[in-house]
């Protein structure tokens, strides 16, 4: 019986592979892409400004709202966030990256790997509450700072406009140093990849040709590792454009997109203005995907 | 076995090899802050250094019934979530490996869309299409959610590995009389067993730890990430959260660690016959 049924499927390769197809595709495209779209329908109806109800009626409205002063300035100071905490990961992530891909013994590569791997994967929660702890105001970077007596740079740097703020806790640095260590796994790895995939016979060569080490690594090093730059840059942007735990955790009370979206669907209730707001990292992390296949950098992931 | 290349390998430069570890250490040292202060007997700061030392407060979360009820349904989540991803993620692994159709670039990125969107995105659509169904939020709604994101590690996971297995092995079982249920049971499942546990385990870690999507998904329920993130905002229970904050490195770690023991050895040998 089990033989009868064995062959019926194997004479029809198309029915086995639709019947494997049929259960993750419909379930992912009912569930996500479902889920998606009703997310885009509700970003082009309204709420009534007296009851607080949806209206379920096509308007661009919403849309219009989210080019407001207040909304194009969270925009703005979120990208800026993104972009900053880009930049900075991509600089510290290089020499660790770097060393590991091309000069660690295999025994220590192995657990480099797994150094790096295990943040990436392990508790994003408890990963932001450990800088709570540091970054107290009675906390142990306070002491670490009073120590070598730092007191007055670290005042200074709190009072430079837009970024400071009364403690480092409640400032943009503060963020900006939790984003850029909740993030830094995912840019270390694409940056190691790329590297790893630069033969060393290439290297080779281009010492034989009479580079200097500086100049091998400046012009066949740097621009082989740029796709992995631009893969890890899509994690670190996208992650920062769209977390809320951070910005509710530290800073100010300025918002950013994801606390913006956060208190627009729960306190205010505004279902179409949280979806509409959405649709702007959406957008620009489609529109960053683009650049970065052409830039090469899906070969890196 | 000393290897040719370890002699020809470049010696890296004092400056660089500062710089990684700085970076090694700027990864590492603010978890191990969390274990020191698990220790520490002040209350309501996060004084430091810290005024004493002691073990009274693992006492303390040990005896919290809120604390188990939450981490029993974060428990009971992720591995129906796992369950869910490992059937679905094996399955369009295999359609995949099994045949180049149409589409096949489509379905990859069908599934990578979860983890490749914000968060909040994925997290308030989901909100979105149950809230407008008039679906009361709960435990599957959260089931649901957390499955989208799994699928896509268990997937990639089988799919390398069925890359790595060469389809003679296959031909050569039914060759020899095997059934495709036989097949399937006796070299396929072997082959690809490692996979699923490496990739369930990882689904089951990311699960364990979601928040983001959990909090527009979830109704009353209070999964621990969630009474996590209810102690960042509006911290009651310092020293509590200072152990619980422990106890989730540790049981994270240990299947992570152990995927990725799992995944990176097989490729080893795999590497070597080629």
């Amino acid at each position: 019986m089990l033989n009868r049924i064995s062959t019926y499927f194997y004479q029809r390769p198309r029915l086995v592979l639709a019947l494997f197809l049929v259960p993750p595709m419909l379930y992912m495209a009912v569930v996500y892409l479902g889920s998606l779209f009703a997310l885009l329908i509700n970003s082009f109806y309204a709420i009534d400004d007296f009851t607080g109800m949806v209206i379920r009626e096509f308007t661009l409205k919403t849309y219009g709202q989210i080019f407001s002063p207040a909304n194009r300035e969270i925009f703005m100071r979120t990208a800026g966030m993104a972009t900053a905490v880009t930049i900075a990961d991509a600089l510290i992530a290089f020499p660790l990256a770097y060393y590991t891909a091309k000069f660690a013994s295999p025994r220590l590569k192995t657990w480099l790997v797994i150094a790096v791997t295990v943040p990436l994967w392990s508790s994003y929660l408890v990963r932001v509450y450990a800088w709570k702890l540091i970054l107290a105001k009675e906390g142990i970077l306070s002491w670490f700072i009073n120590l070598l007596n730092l007191n007055g740079p670290l005042d200074w740097l709190l009072s430079l406009p837009g970024i400071g703020g009364s403690s480092l806790s409640l400032s943009p640095i503060g963020m900006f140093i939790v984003f850029m260590y909740i993030w830094l796994p995912y840019m270390i790895i694409p940056i190691q990849t790329a590297l790893e995939r630069v033969p060393a016979s290439l290297l080779d060569a281009s010492s034989d040709l009479g580079a200097k080490p500086l100049q091998t690594f400046r012009t066949v090093i740097l621009p082989l590792a740029f796709p992995g730059v631009v893969a890890g840059s899509i994690f670190t942007f996208s992650l920062t454009l769209g977390d809320f735990i951070v910005p509710l955790t530290l800073g100010n009370s300025k918002f950013f997109i994801g606390q913006a979206v956060y208190s627009y669907q729960g306190t205010a209730g505004n279902i179409p203005l949280a979806a509409a707001m959405t649709m702007g990292p959406v957008v620009i992390m489609i529109a960053y995907l683009l650049i970065a296949r052409k830039l090469g950098a899906f070969d890196a992931l | 076995m000393p290897s040719k290349s370890s002699d020809t390998r470049p010696r890296a430069s004092w400056g660089l090899k500062l710089a990684a570890l700085g970076t090694l250490l700027f990864l590492h040292v603010p978890i191990w802050i969390i274990f020191l202060y698990t220790l520490t007997p002040d209350e309501t700061t996060y004084t430091f250094p810290l005024p004493g030392f002691t073990l009274k407060w693992f006492g303390v979360a040990w005896q919290r019934a809120d604390l188990w009820r939450a981490l029993t349904l974060s428990f009971q989540i992720a591995s129906i979530a796992t369950v869910i991803a490992l059937i679905l993620g094996t399955l369009a692994a295999a359609a995949v490996y099994r045949s180049n159709f149409f589409g096949r670039e489509a379905i990859s990125f069908l599934l990578v869309l979860p983890i490749a969107l914000p968060g909040i995105v994925s997290g308030i659509a989901l909100r979105t299409a149950i809230g407008g169904l008039d679906i009361p939020f709960s435990f599957w709604t959260i089931i649901i959610g957390h499955a989208t994101f799994c699928v896509v590690v268990v997937y990639n996971n089988v799919l390398a590995r069925f890359r790595r297995t060469s389809v003679s092995m296959i031909e050569a079982s039914m060759d020899l009389g095997a059934n495709s249920f036989q097949t399937f049971r006796h070299v396929v499942l072997p082959n690809i067993g490692t996979a699923l546990l490496a990739g369930g385990m990882l689904a089951f870690a990311l699960s364990f730890d979601e928040v983001i999507v959990t909090t527009f998904t979830a109704g009353q329920q209070t999964t621990l990430p969630i009474w996590i993130f209810s102690q960042l905002s509006r911290p009651r229970d310092r020293p509590v959260t200072n152990v619980v904050a422990t106890f989730v490195v540790m049981i994270t770690f240990i299947p992570i660690f152990l995927a990725h023991k799992l995944s990176s050895s097989s490729a080893d040998t795999e590497g070597g016959n080629k």
